[in-house]
């Protein structure tokens, strides 16, 4: 719809919108988290969500014990090689549509235990990440804005044609396969079809 | 607290055949310790656990460490083709795994004692006895040693890995362990990492 003839409806106390809009505008102010962390980012999700910080300005207070009742996964912490395929899991049984923030240094890349023999080098390896917020720990701040990028993102969404949201394809199921525990490394190490990681020339 | 010399003559006294050795530290702290030999090492911890003047009863820490195998070079003098000359021998000490435990008495008050047990190797003989029927506490720790070290411990109640899982077959904390080969996203590598990522590279440009 032209903007300057909403414009003039609305002036006139005609209010215009369209289903997408709509759909789209729910989503994003009512996003309910899943009530868990991995490790001490978790403390700065925790603040993120009590009265000084209170993400309840945005909609997104309800934190849900369970993954059938949340639609937002926030990975605060340390993913954990033997923790990873659970974690995976748990975004399996959440149903659609449903969003990740990967918080902290550790959740996008292995943070500070990147080179260790057990943490997993950034949960985007198995399931797609939406907002990444560096930082270690980031700050209830940094986390608020993540989550206002994450609305953004929602709210730009368009239902139909080629990038319309994962639910609206009948051909997608929303899960994701769970690495198993191998004699060495997961396996597989990474889902190819979700981690592209891009090619970085080392010149050798 | 008893000193170490006379812990370790007391032990003696007390355990029969008991093979009891100082080790020195030459770091600052000074900390020696005592190496007890497996055989004998259950009895003689109960032994510092129930004596009343020693009174162990609290091993506050666990730990393990890996010697790996050491070659020693020595010269040697040979008699080659008639001719006397310096010949240097290398020769391999065989590497061992070590748990060493940080005992210390609540009700007397005193501590720490650390005692260490010595495997024969790194391969085949990583037994050690357990002291969890001593000492309660060093159960998850003992198995923590198990996981990283592969020190397999005689008469542990439970023994499983704890930190890695169940089918995970290396030792991540033994010092030739190798790590998965996960190097292909570095966007700011630097000394080793950089070197492990050129390699993945380079693997991946010859494949
Ligand atoms: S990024 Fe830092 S604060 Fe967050 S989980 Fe990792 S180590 Fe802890």
């Amino acid at each position: 719809m032209d903007e300057g003839l909403r414009n003039e409806l609305s002036k006139a106390g005609v209010f215009t919108t369209s289903l997408s809009e709509l759909y789209n505008w729910g989503q994003k102010n009512s996003l309910w988290p899943l009530q868990f962390g991995l490790a001490c980012c978790a403390i700065e999700m925790i603040a993120a969500s009590m009265a000084r910080f209170d993400i309840a300005r945005f909609g997104a207070e309800v934190f849900r014990p369970s993954p059938r009742q949340a639609d937002l996964m926030i990975v605060a912490g340390t993913v954990t090689k033997k923790m990873a395929p659970q974690v995976v899991r748990l975004y399996n049984q959440m149903p659609e549509p449903k969003f990740v923030i990967a918080m902290g240094a550790c959740a996008i890349s292995g943070g500070p235990f990147k080179q260790g023999y057990n943490v997993l080098k950034g949960i985007d390896r198995y399931i797609p990440v939406d907002v990444h917020i560096p930082g270690c720990p980031p700050r209830p701040e940094a986390l608020l804005h993540a989550l206002m990028t994450l609305q953004k993102k929602i709210e730009e969404q368009s239902l139909t044609g080629i990038n319309r949201p994962r639910q609206m394809d009948p051909n997608q199921t929303g899960e994701f396969p769970i690495p198993t525990f191998g004699a060495h490394d997961l396996e597989p190490p990474s889902n190819p079809e979700v981690w592209r990681p891009i090619k970085i020339d080392r010149g050798s | 607290m008893l000193s170490l010399d006379q812990i370790k003559l007391r032990i003696e006294q007390a355990v029969p055949g008991a093979r009891v050795e100082l080790v020195p530290n030459g770091a600052l702290a000074d900390q020696a310790s005592l190496w007890l030999d497996a055989a004998h090492a259950v009895e003689c911890a109960r032994f510092l656990r129930e004596t009343p003047d020693l009174s162990f009863d609290y091993a506050s820490n666990v730990t393990g460490v890996d010697w790996p195998d050491t070659t020693v070079k020595t010269k040697v003098k040979k008699v080659v083709e008639g001719q006397e000359t310096d010949v240097e021998e290398s020769v391999v000490k065989p590497g061992f795994l070590e748990a060493v435990y940080h005992l210390y008495s609540m009700t007397r008050k005193h501590g720490p004692l650390v005692i260490r047990l010595r495997t024969a190797n790194r391969t085949d003989s990583v037994r050690l006895p357990s002291f969890t029927p001593v000492w309660r506490g060093a159960e998850f720790q003992e198995r923590e040693i198990f996981d990283l070290f592969g020190i397999v411990f005689d008469g542990h109640p439970d023994l499983r890995r704890l930190l890695m899982w169940d089918g995970f077959q290396d030792h991540p904390m033994r010092k030739d362990y190798v790590e998965p080969d996960d190097y292909e996203y570095e966007p700011t590598p630097h000394d080793e990492v950089l070197e492990k990522a050129q390699s993945r590279a380079a693997k991946e440009a010859n494949a």
